[in-house]
């Protein structure tokens, strides 16, 4: 094989001054950033969708469901587009060129992909709330609790421990669909890696480096979320029979 | 205390409760019984309108709690209830969850809270397991602790759902003791239980229930006495010789 | 919204059709290829020989980690490189063609754990039952097995396919042209980013939402004749 290895590029520079390992470690905070922020965006959004799904009140219930089937059913990608180049045009002229003009393009990015994940943690957090008894909500409310009551101190701290394992595998793939954005001009890892690719075509190195930092990053968010998962157990409860991997 | 008037309840057009018309004044103890699926359990949720019904009335201390005006977080703190299941809150400790009710919705503070808690649960008789979490309990020692939570509110009435029907038959006595000794002290019971036993040491009246209506509403005496109705004799027959 | 002008959409539609055509290919394809290889996998990583183990845990993590975008371009520029180790000529292949491969090979890592865990819900005596009627392993396997495992796992095996279909949009990270890549090329050249790509994006949940509902209805079904 006449493919030449050169694992001492990334210490080259590059055109702008910096090395290409710098150029990595900006991609890769930018990933960090644009995922973590998604992460709130989606835990925050999907756990409202979640509850209202679980209400007695039909029209919430259908609110909610509409959301995640419209939201789950439309790739990353084209969501992005649509938030980046339709959406502005769609929206009152002034609300448009704001947009386009002064709203920080990464704004629209983590906003895009926080929504898109909403709808998936919305569908877990319902999961979680279903699992419990009919008769934790009775006896929140027997006891004087309003209906958010009873979520706020005895379903949905019940609900996230049940489905904290299936919201660690989602944490975990924010990371890989943040990859998306660099569509939308996010200079996150990918689009480094695609960058790097073009000036070097030293594939192969920075091929096992990236796919390195992937790893790395959800290993990270996988101890992170085990070590909350130590945390909030419940002595004597018996949670699901799966921890995180 | 309590009172039910002409109360019918629909699941779509199955119905579940027809014409139920009862009541239970202060202090007094009624024993609610029946065959499984005769509405008993449905009946003593309507009460705190834990389920809603469509017809009748049903009122408590003086107030009406189908009337949408009514402020049911308010009515359901000062009516104590005990489920089958027990349902404490598996993911506080038993001090949280004796607590927690008082915290948030009668605005005591977190000290006074817990300091009646703890005083109730040395009456149920577990202060040692303060600090433990509901799932390292036993069914019985859970339902006592269920008990002085319903207990810690200062309920005006106290409604139990077949408090002692998840429970392993060793633990029965220990929840039952607490509720006779409940009893003697002057509180207003609705219990909705098997154990005859019980309605016979500190029952007022029995009311007995089949398909969805009150066939027997007696003096305790008058019930094991002499049933009326036929299926109210069988139910009896065939509990007591169980 | 006044301004939607639906002649365009009218003008590119056998564009379009074209890319959907690409884009139901590449997933038949990988759907097809990827529970082969998968069921493979998941057999290999349930199987008591150890470095057969190791090869299909391996397999499956390092895929399940890494983001589909890299996986497309880096099978696009790293297969010519294989492909010319083996034979010593320089093959072309072409985006279009290596997607292909790229998405058989990836969906392969998830198809095995759905088709992993659809194995092992199927309960341990099936295979002393299969055994003690004299069959061997892979008998067992093929004839009492295996068939409930898919039974159980077709409705997640079906959606799995429809996230496939949806990532196939991915491609765009090569430049080939399916659905939305045909959307988009007509875009830079109309300049109609509205019609294009809300075409797009109606169409896709057209189609996913109605495999979704279709995946529930089957769901519920099989769940009566167990």
């Amino acid at each position: 094989m006449n493919y030449h290895w050169d694992w001492m590029f990334f210490f080259q520079e590059t055109d702008d001054g910096l090395k290409y390992y710098d150029w990595i470690l900006s991609g890769l905070g930018w990933t960090t950033f644009v995922s973590l922020a998604s992460l709130v965006v989606a835990l925050i959004l999907g756990s409202v969708l979640g509850v209202m799904r679980t209400t007695p009140k039909r029209w919430l219930v259908g609110l909610g469901d509409a959301y995640v089937d419209l939201f789950r059913n439309v790739p990353l990608i084209v969501q992005l587009f649509m938030w980046f180049f339709v959406v502005p045009e769609l929206v009152p002229e002034n609300i448009g060129l704001w947009m386009k003009q002064d709203l920080p393009y990464f704004v629209i990015a983590i906003v895009g992909l926080g929504l898109y994940t909403a709808a998936r943690i919305a569908e877990q957090v319902k999961a979680g709330i279903n699992s419990l008894s009919r008769g934790q909500r009775f006896a929140g409310l027997a006891l004087g609790f309003t209906e958010w009551q009873t979520y706020r101190y005895v379903r949905l701290p019940m609900a996230y421990r049940i489905v904290l394992p299936a919201l660690t595998s989602e944490a975990m793939n924010i990371f890989k669909n943040s990859a998306v954005t660099y569509a939308v001009g996010i200079l996150e890892l990918y689009f480094q890696y695609k960058q790097i690719i073009e000036k070097t075509s030293q594939v192969l190195e920075i091929t096992i480096v990236v796919t390195l930092c992937y790893f790395v990053l959800a290993f990270v968010m996988n101890r992170i979320l085990a070590f909350v998962e130590a945390r909030t157990r419940v002595p004597g409860l018996i949670v699901g029979t799966k921890g995180s991997k | 205390m309590i009172e039910i008037n002409n109360v019918s309840k629909w699941y779509g057009s199955f119905q579940v409760l027809t014409d139920c018309t009862t009541q239970v004044s202060k202090s007094e103890v009624v024993v609610v019984c029946g065959p499984s699926g005769s509405g008993k359990s449905t009946l003593i949720k309507c009460v705190n309108a834990l389920e809603p019904f469509q017809q009748g009335s049903i009122v408590v201390n003086g107030i009406a709690v189908q009337d949408p005006k009514t402020d049911l977080p308010k009515l359901r703190a000062k009516v104590g209830m005990v489920f089958q299941n027990f349902e404490l809150f598996p993911h506080m400790t038993i001090t949280d969850n004796l607590a927690i009710a008082q915290i948030k919705v009668l605005g005591r503070s977190r000290d006074e809270a817990v300091d009646k808690g703890l005083k109730l649960l040395d009456r149920v008789g577990l202060k040692a397991q303060a600090a433990k979490f509901p799932g390292q309990l036993s069914g019985g020692q859970q339902q006592r602790v269920a008990i002085a939570r319903a207990l810690a509110m200062d309920p005006i009435c106290m409604l139990f759902d077949e408090p002692t029907s998840a429970l392993d038959p060793e633990m029965i006595n220990e929840v039952l003791d607490v509720m006779v000794q409940l009893a003697h002290e002057g509180m207003t019971m609705m219990c909705v239980t098997h154990e005859m036993g019980f309605a016979r040491k500190v029952a007022n009246r029995v009311i007995f229930m089949d398909r969805g209506a009150i066939v027997e509403d007696a003096a305790k005496e008058d019930f094991f006495g002499q049933p009326r109705s036929e299926r109210a004799q069988a139910f009896l027959a065939k509990i007591l010789n169980h | 919204m006044s301004d939607f002008d639906f002649s365009v959409i009218v003008q590119n539609w056998a564009f379009l059709a074209e890319g959907l055509r690409y884009t139901l290919q590449v997933t038949v394809t990988a759907m097809i290829g990827g529970i082969l290889i998968g069921t493979v996998l998941a057999l290999m990583r349930l199987s008591s020989i150890t470095p057969l183990q190791w090869f299909a845990a391996g397999y499956v993590n390092i895929f399940r980690s890494v983001p589909l975008v890299q996986v497309i371009l880096a099978f696009y520029l790293i297969l010519p490189l294989v492909l010319q180790m083996i034979t010593g000529k320089q093959i072309p292949i072409g985006a279009a063609n290596s997607a292909y491969f790229t998405f058989t090979i990836f969906e392969a890592a998830y198809y095995s754990e759905i088709m992993r865990s659809g194995i092992q819900s199927v309960p341990r005596g099936q295979v002393g039952a299969g055994y003690a009627l004299g069959f061997t392993y892979g008998q067992a396997m093929r004839y009492v097995v295996l068939p409930q495992a898919f039974r159980n796992m077709l409705p997640v095996l079906l959606t799995q396919t429809i996230i496939l279909f949806q990532d196939v949009s991915l491609v765009y990270a090569i430049g080939a042209t399916d659905f939305f890549g045909a959307a988009d090329k007509i875009t830079q050249r109309d300049l109609r980013p509205v019609e294009m790509y809300t075409t797009v994006a109606v169409v896709y949940f057209i189609i996913c939402f109605t495999l979704s509902r279709l995946v529930k209805w089957l769901q519920s079904h099989i769940a009566i004749i167990r």
